[in-house]
């Protein structure tokens, strides 16, 4: 377990540093003149060249990559060309709100889908066909419409929560939660849809399993056959689908904090990024993808302990 | 899983014209078809359905009503909702579809060869992939409309390139797995270029699934597309978008509701048609238009009444056994015309310290029969009439609590395939002592202990280091000692065997049955042994009964049945194997004089 554990690990890492190097040479093309950017088109070629030498945008990328990458390990993102705003600073003050949504709604899918896989793979029937109809609908309706039309309902029309804002946690436990409840709602619908129906397809997969008759036939209660046995098995494909939905619940965080009006990774992305802030489109990039090999990692290591047979590879 | 379930190859691969037709015949396809079509038709037809243009604002209509021309009103620039909608479509759609090519394009070929030839390409591409698919999308779109302008084509492109995982990872899977059939190597064994037997062979078997997945992704892509330019990050707004108009809408959602109505009804309703023709196509090209028949596993067809057997020994059956006595037993599973029976009229006894064979070929209802007395049914499964008694007891209509108190500790059950029915997440003496402690509610150390006595009982070395094993780690040959361990863990009276060598190597055949007779010598059980094998049969029962399409069609002892076969289809079955060694078992089985009158 300690050697897959470490393979694991680096080649998480390189992935990181991959995407890192690939996404830094994208950014330094050519057609990105940030000078010109910051200085607008009236500014004198001199003074756009003079903008990017003081950037170190003169060098060549595999030198400022280098020296991006050193600092980078040091938790050093820089500082934004436009604002100044020290990026890991702005980073941090940022993530928490983005890290409790995600954990918000990894908790209500992981619950809701297994309760939902579990029920419809088990009974068949008229509750299978209800939940499926609902993994339909929830998955052929664009996340933020289903957001838009929650806002409209929740807190324009019945205005039980509030449209738009954020309430930290440290400042008022139940402000807090009424500002969450409406993002981490709109964003577990569609990974619930998505979700549940992979918890049901492993469930009626390994209920047709020959080891699951052969347990029937020891006299074995339903109840543990179905929550030891057949919950074990099917909770590692499951698993793998959850890590999966990580990183598309990512992108659907950006739209609902904008919605929102969150002060997230989300919101922040949108606000920075489209301006070409290289410093702040790293700092973001990477912390997005160390939470998605993060999570990756703690997913392999959920089913290496759930299923010995993976532990070998 | 035994022979008997195999299900039996469709042999009909819905063409092209049935699963259309069968795709017609679904409310939900004939709708979702409708909607994509009016919608598409709508976005091509512009011109013709509205005469007034997407950009040209008249301020003074600033969140006008509908009037005259202006059938759906005006948005906060007083620009015509109506002609917004239309022109809108053409780029909502046409992003979506780029995305798609460009998904398709990337994704389908490389998973085929990737799939196909593996090796140094498949790794190569598996690399690239996970990579894509541990990008956040979102950043990357965002990341890139900074570098590259706010153009939403070339945004599209990018979402493409994101998504074309998705179509490599499912045509790579089943190219997998269809590269290995016997059809494919013979093919190339023939000589066919790859080419060929690419598209010949492997093109047929991932063309329903890309189907599906292509009405699913461009459900996605519409979304993520309308989703962008929502949050204002596609085009830089002269252009006009479903998501764009309900980014606008949203802005004054307290003043024009009716502004994010229209936008909100495209996007919604074209991405639930694309995902419900997606269900609507799985279902017409997979075959599923009814789940349930295609779950029950059988694979006798539905046969003729078997003709009468010969007087005497098929006749009534004898008086009933004390072990097991089973009396005209059916077993039915629902099919697409009514019920099927797949066990009709069986009977049948097996006294204790007896073993009875039970042979047929595949598909004669012999492991159902087994799976009955059992109560392990699969799903669907119904016994219909008979009755069942193990020591007595009538077990049909026996409540379930009461029922399963009898296995393990009356009735205990050998599979036929050894690997495959040990549950691969928990150790073997975990797996050995649950039951025990299930059933007679010993402590978890007594439980342990026992179990390692098990092991040595069932002739395994090192008991102790077994138990720590995991299924995968050990041999099937181990595997199936570790299934009978199991079965006699409790001290049934009833052992029911399903074919229990039929998976293992030859060598190891010869050491199982020896080890099932012991156990059944030393501890006086009863043994329905499930088998096709006559060579099993005359080396180990008493007595015999053969079945085909459900009924039994011949009992007897074994030696009277083997050399003395009445029915044709037994005659058949001895003709088949006839170097059996008989004289020395008949001899053996008459002296035991176990057989029942």
């Amino acid at each position: 377990m300690f050697g897959f554990l470490l393979r694991r690990t680096a080649a998480g890492l390189a992935l990181i540093v991959v995407i890192s190097f690939i996404t830094f040479v994208l950014l330094s093309l050519p057609e990105n003149d940030v000078g010109r950017t910051l200085l607008g088109p009236e500014a004198p070629a001199d003074l756009v060249a003079a903008k990017n030498a003081a950037l170190g945008l003169d060098r060549p990328v595999l030198t400022q990559y280098a020296d991006w990458l050193s600092h980078a390990l040091r938790a050093d993102f820089g500082a934004s060309w436009f604002t100044s705003e020290d990026v890991t600073a702005a980073i941090a003050a940022r993530l928490p709100i983005t890290l409790s949504l995600m954990i918000g709604v990894t908790t209500v899918t992981a619950l809701a889908s297994f309760g939902l896989g579990v029920w419809s793979g088990v009974r068949r029937g008229a509750v299978d066909r209800a939940v499926q109809i609902l993994g339909v609908l929830g998955y052929a309706l664009p996340g933020f419409l289903i957001t838009l039309v929650i806002v409209l309902v929740f807190a324009v029309r019945l205005g039980w929560f509030p449209a738009i804002g954020y309430i930290p946690l440290s400042q008022s436990p139940a402000g807090w939660l009424s500002t969450v409840t409406l993002p981490v709602v709109a964003l577990s619908i569609g990974a619930i849809a998505g979700a549940s129906q992979q918890v049901r397809s492993a469930v009626i997969d390994v209920l047709s399993q020959d080891y699951i008759r052969t347990l029937r036939s020891r006299g074995l209660p339903a109840r543990t056959v179905l929550f030891k046995h057949v919950l074990r098995n099917a909770s590692a494909p499951a698993l793998t689908v959850l890590g999966m939905q990580f990183v598309g619940l990512l992108g659907g965080a950006v739209l609902v904090e904008q919605i929102f009006g969150l002060p997230g990774l989300g919101s922040m992305a949108v606000a920075y990024t489209t301006r070409g802030d290289i410093p702040v489109i790293m700092g973001l990039l990477t912390v997005t993808v160390v939470g998605v090999v993060t999570i990756n990692l703690l997913v392999d290591v959920a089913i290496g302990l759930l299923n010995p047979k993976s532990r070998q590879t | 899983m035994s022979a008997d379930q195999i299900p039996a190859p469709t042999v009909d691969r819905p063409g092209r014209s049935t699963a259309a037709r069968r795709l017609l015949r679904n409310p939900l396809g004939v709708l979702s078809t409708l909607v994509l079509l009016a919608v598409v038709a709508a976005a091509l037809a512009a011109p013709l359905l509205t005469d007034q243009l997407p950009a040209t604002a008249h301020l003074r209509d600033a969140f006008g009503p509908p009037r005259a021309g202006h059938p759906l009103g005006f948005d906060s620039a007083g620009r015509d909702i109506l002609s917004r909608l239309l022109y809108g479509a053409r780029n909502t759609l046409g992003g979506a579809a780029l995305a798609l090519a460009v998904a398709v394009v990337l994704g389908i070929p490389t998973g085929l060869l990737a799939g196909y030839f593996g090796k140094r390409f498949d790794a190569i591409a598996n690399w690239l992939v996970n990579l894509l698919m541990a990008l956040p999308a979102m950043i990357v779109l965002l990341a890139s409309r900074a570098v590259l302008g706010p153009t939403v084509w070339v945004l599209m492109v990018i979402l493409g390139v994101l998504a074309a995982p998705s179509f490599f990872r499912l045509v790579r899977g089943i190219v997998l797995t269809v590269r290995n059939e016997l059809y494919v190597d013979a093919a190339r064994v023939s000589g066919l270029p790859w080419w060929r037997i690419v598209s010949r062979h492997v093109l047929i078997m991932v063309r329903a699934p890309i189907i599906i997945q292509v009405a699913l992704v461009a459900g996605v892509a519409l979304g993520l597309q309308a989703g962008l330019e929502f949050i204002g990050v596609g085009s830089s707004g002269e252009l006009p978008t479903w998501g764009a108009m309900l980014n606008e809408g949203f802005q004054f959602v307290q003043r024009a509701p009716r502004l994010m109505l229209w936008p909100g009804l495209a996007v919604g309703l074209t991405s639930a048609a694309l995902v419900l023709l997606a269900v609507a196509l799985r279902d017409a090209l997979e075959d599923r238009a009814d789940a349930r028949p295609r779950r029950v596993r059988r694979a006798a067809p539905p046969a003729p009444p078997a003709p009468p057997a010969p007087a005497g020994r098929q006749a009534e059956a004898p008086d009933r056994a004390a072990l097991l006595s089973v009396r005209s037993l059916s077993v039915s599973y629902p099919g697409y015309d009514g019920e099927r029976e797949v066990v009709r009229d069986v009977s049948l006894d097996v006294a204790a310290g007896q073993i009875v064979g039970l042979v047929g070929e595949s598909g004669s209802g012999k492991t159902q029969t087994a799976f009955a007395i059992l109560g392990i049914l699969p799903d669907g499964g119904r016994i219909g009439r008979g009755s069942v008694t193990i020591e007595g007891q009538e077990i049909i209509g026996l409540s379930q609590r009461r029922w399963r108190s009898l296995r393990s500790t009356v009735v205990a059950y050998v599979p036929q395939e050894p690997m495959s029915n040990l549950d691969p997440s928990f150790t073997i003496g975990h797996q050995l002592a649950e039951p025990i402690r299930a059933m007679t509610g010993a402590s978890a150390a007594a439980a342990r202990r026992r179990a390692v006595e098990l092991l040595r009982e069932v002739d395994i070395r090192d008991p102790e280091r077994v138990m720590r094993r995991y299924p995968h780690q050990i041999s099937g040959g181990m595997a199936q000692r570790v299934l009978i361990a199991a079965a006699i863990s409790c001290d049934p009276r009833l052992l029911i065997a399903d074919e229990p060598t039929t998976a293992l190597d030859v060598t190891v055949q010869a050491e199982i049955l020896a080890l099932l007779r012991r156990l059944q010598r030393q501890r006086g059980m009863g043994v329905l042994l499930v088998t096709h094998n006559l060579g099993v049969v005359a080396d180990l029962c008493d007595s015999v009964l053969v079945m085909r399409q459900g009924r039994v069609v011949e009992r007897g002892p074994v030696a009277d049945v083997l050399v003395h076969p009445r029915h044709d289809y037994t005659r058949g079955l001895v003709d088949a194997v006839l170097d059996l060694p008989l004289t020395e078992q008949t001899d053996d089985a008459a002296a035991s004089g176990t057989e029942q009158p």
